[in-house]
């Protein structure tokens, strides 16, 4: 009791630098926290693909399309259940600012592919019977403020011209990480039009998603989508929708691991600068060690006290850190929706939180605490006068 | 030798310390004794080899060679642990900067010792509040440090150093610091611990009017005793 009643008073003994200290920890474990989630998101797609979906595209390049006939050649592949065409349609809603992924899908197939995007009953009615409806994710509607009825026009920037579209269902996600900044609309609307306006770039798909009965066979399948098409005018490549996340982060994964290191080192500065202060506190000290040395106290009970202070410090600093967290993640996932869609803290980001803030005062402690604790009373006397 | 039956017997003790390459001694061949109920004042120059004296027997520093008895105990043979154990139960401290923790109140610092002990809450209080009595602070155990003066300050370091009821009481310079009339007030008390409460104080001093307290003075030189 004395000795958390003398590390607590301890550590607000020099009530700015305790202040500055505790601000220094609670801005790099929030800094930590904040760059943390960063990489878990870029991550969030290939860990939220699916395992019964596969995505077929293009062998030469995700550039190039493949013909909509495919889509019954791949559907009598065994151990197919599903497909559906999709298109990148890549429209731009007033200005370019503006951005959210936005694709032609066919309703009924990607509805089924996709059962994290949860519609009513009514909405997806809606959606199925309307060849201009689409649907728009929450956060997305509510950032444009569009309701069920409303028409939206994207500028087409791969597909030319005037786009309308009225909104018949607006999805919320399955899971907190589900990204709900998504507009998808009818393919046919897309194709129909295409037919009209430049009918070499009908019946064309971006890529086929594929349903998988079995995902311990998906591997199985995807080779057999591929040999079906082998020799043709359009090959395919066919890969588990983790592996084709995978190919769109491994494109900025150096600055993934670049990120990942300055959260590190964000961690490290303020190691430093913990144990300097650490260092600072006890050098002032070291008489009052020695005082208490003195009157009977033993090594471990003052080991106690300036590893427990520093502990102390680094907890708050920490916590401060951590519960900061949040609403600044709140923040960014409100402002910077079109880059960020969900930027929500994982648990596991907060237990490296509070792993990052015991490890700094751990460690800042390490060098004060074994300098305090067997520094020689008659030395540590002779620092009065 | 003197008083081998004293409370305090110190034989042949001696002592150097290291500065760099160099050895250089500063007590040599240290032989007397201190009785029970003795006010010693120990004098001399700086760098005399009082003060390192005054440690050797408070059991904060160890000799080279010889032997302290203190009360029995051959305290140079105790372990640093051990010898902590030691000082908890047979030493009070009173030192020339008080050497208070400026984070407790007086209460908590006369408490300090007592956190060692097995006493239960209460018992600590009592004892407490019975050594703030003797030196008349009382009414002050709830003030800081800061909050004292450096005459008070002292009291309160003789409560802390008496509070454990321990034989022997060490000072090094306790009026180094203080006014005449603290000063004054000190030694006074201090005299007050020897008369009425059978301590035993060694007392480190440059000052002559504090000496004058003491029963016995002891002069040292060059680390050597120049009294017999």
């Amino acid at each position: 009791m004395f000795m958390l009643k003398y590390i607590i008073r301890n550590a607000f003994r020099h009530k700015l630098r305790s202040l500055l200290t505790i601000t220094g920890v609670a801005i790099a474990i929030l800094a930590f926290g904040l760059l943390r989630t960063l990489v878990g998101l870029w991550y969030l797609g290939v860990e939220s693909s699916s395992s019964t979906r596969l995505v077929t595209r293009n062998a030469i390049s995700l550039v190039f399309s493949l013909p909509i006939s495919y889509k019954e050649r791949i559907r009598q592949i065994p151990g197919v259940s599903r497909v559906g065409a999709m298109n990148w349609f890549g429209g731009i809603y007033i200005s370019e600012k503006n951005f959210f992924p936005n694709f032609a899908v066919e309703p009924r197939a990607y509805l089924d592919l996709y059962p994290e995007f949860l519609l009513s009953q009514e909405e997806q009615k809606g959606f199925l019977l309307d060849r201009q409806g689409a649907v728009v994710g929450r956060k997305l509607a509510a950032k444009y403020g569009w309701k069920l009825g409303d028409r939206v026009v994207l500028k087409g920037t791969i597909f030319p011209g005037q786009w309308e579209f009225i909104v018949r269902g607006i999805y919320r996600g399955a899971q907190r990480s589900t990204d709900e900044t998504q507009f998808f609309f009818n393919w046919d609307y897309l194709n129909e039009t295409m037919r009209r306006t430049i009918p070499r770039r009908a019946d064309q798909v971006g890529i086929f998603v594929v349903g998988v009965s079995n995902p311990e066979r998906a591997a199985e399948v995807a080779q057999a989508i591929d040999s079906t098409f082998k020799n043709s005018l359009a090959e395919t490549m066919s890969e588990t929708e983790k592996a084709f996340q995978l190919s769109f982060v491994a494109m900025t994964e150096a600055i993934m691991i670049a990120i990942q290191i300055v959260s590190y080192v964000v961690i490290v500065i303020i190691m430093v600068v913990a144990a300097n202060t650490m260092a600072m506190t006890a050098r002032e000290r070291i008489s009052e060690y020695a005082t208490l040395k003195t009157l009977g106290f033993q090594w471990h009970h003052i080991a106690g006290a300036v590893f427990g202070e520093s502990l102390f410090i680094a907890i708050l600093g920490g916590s401060v850190g951590i519960l900061g967290t949040f609403p600044a993640a709140a923040v960014i996932e409100k402002e910077l929706s079109q880059f960020f869609p969900s930027f929500h803290v994982a648990t596991s980001t907060t237990l490296l939180q509070l792993a990052a803030a015991l490890i700094v005062g751990a460690s800042s402690a390490v060098f004060p605490t074994w300098r305090a604790a067997t520094i020689r009373i008659a030395d540590g006397l002779r620092r009065i006068g | 030798m003197e008083s081998e039956t004293g409370i305090v017997t110190i034989r042949n003790v001696t002592k150097s310390y290291r500065r760099g390459s160099q050895v250089v001694p500063v007590l040599e061949d240290i032989s007397f004794g201190i009785r029970s109920g003795e006010f010693l004042a120990l004098m001399g120059p700086s760098g005399s080899g009082k003060s390192t004296l005054l440690n050797l027997i408070a059991g904060i520093d160890k000799v080279d060679s010889g032997s302290i008895s203190i009360g029995g105990c051959e305290i140079t043979t105790l372990s640093d642990s051990e010898l902590a154990g030691w000082r908890a139960v047979n030493v009070g401290f009173v030192f020339q900067f008080y050497n208070l923790i400026p984070v407790l109140t007086a209460y908590e610092n006369v408490e300090l010792p007592l956190l060692l002990t097995r006493l239960t809450r209460r018992e600590r209080r009592e004892h407490v509040e019975a050594a703030l009595d003797i030196v008349s602070l009382s009414d002050r155990m709830d003030h800081r440090p800061s909050q004292l003066s450096g005459g008070q300050q002292q009291r309160v370091a003789i409560a802390r150093a008496v509070v454990t009821d321990p034989a022997i009481l060490v000072a090094d310079e306790p009026t180094g610091d203080l006014d005449r009339v603290s000063a004054g007030e000190i030694l006074s008390l201090m005299d007050h611990l020897v008369r009425d409460f059978q301590k035993t104080i060694i007392m480190v001093t440059h000052d002559p009017r504090a000496a004058e307290k003491a029963h016995v003075i002891r002069h040292l030189e060059k680390g050597l005793l120049t009294d017999g």
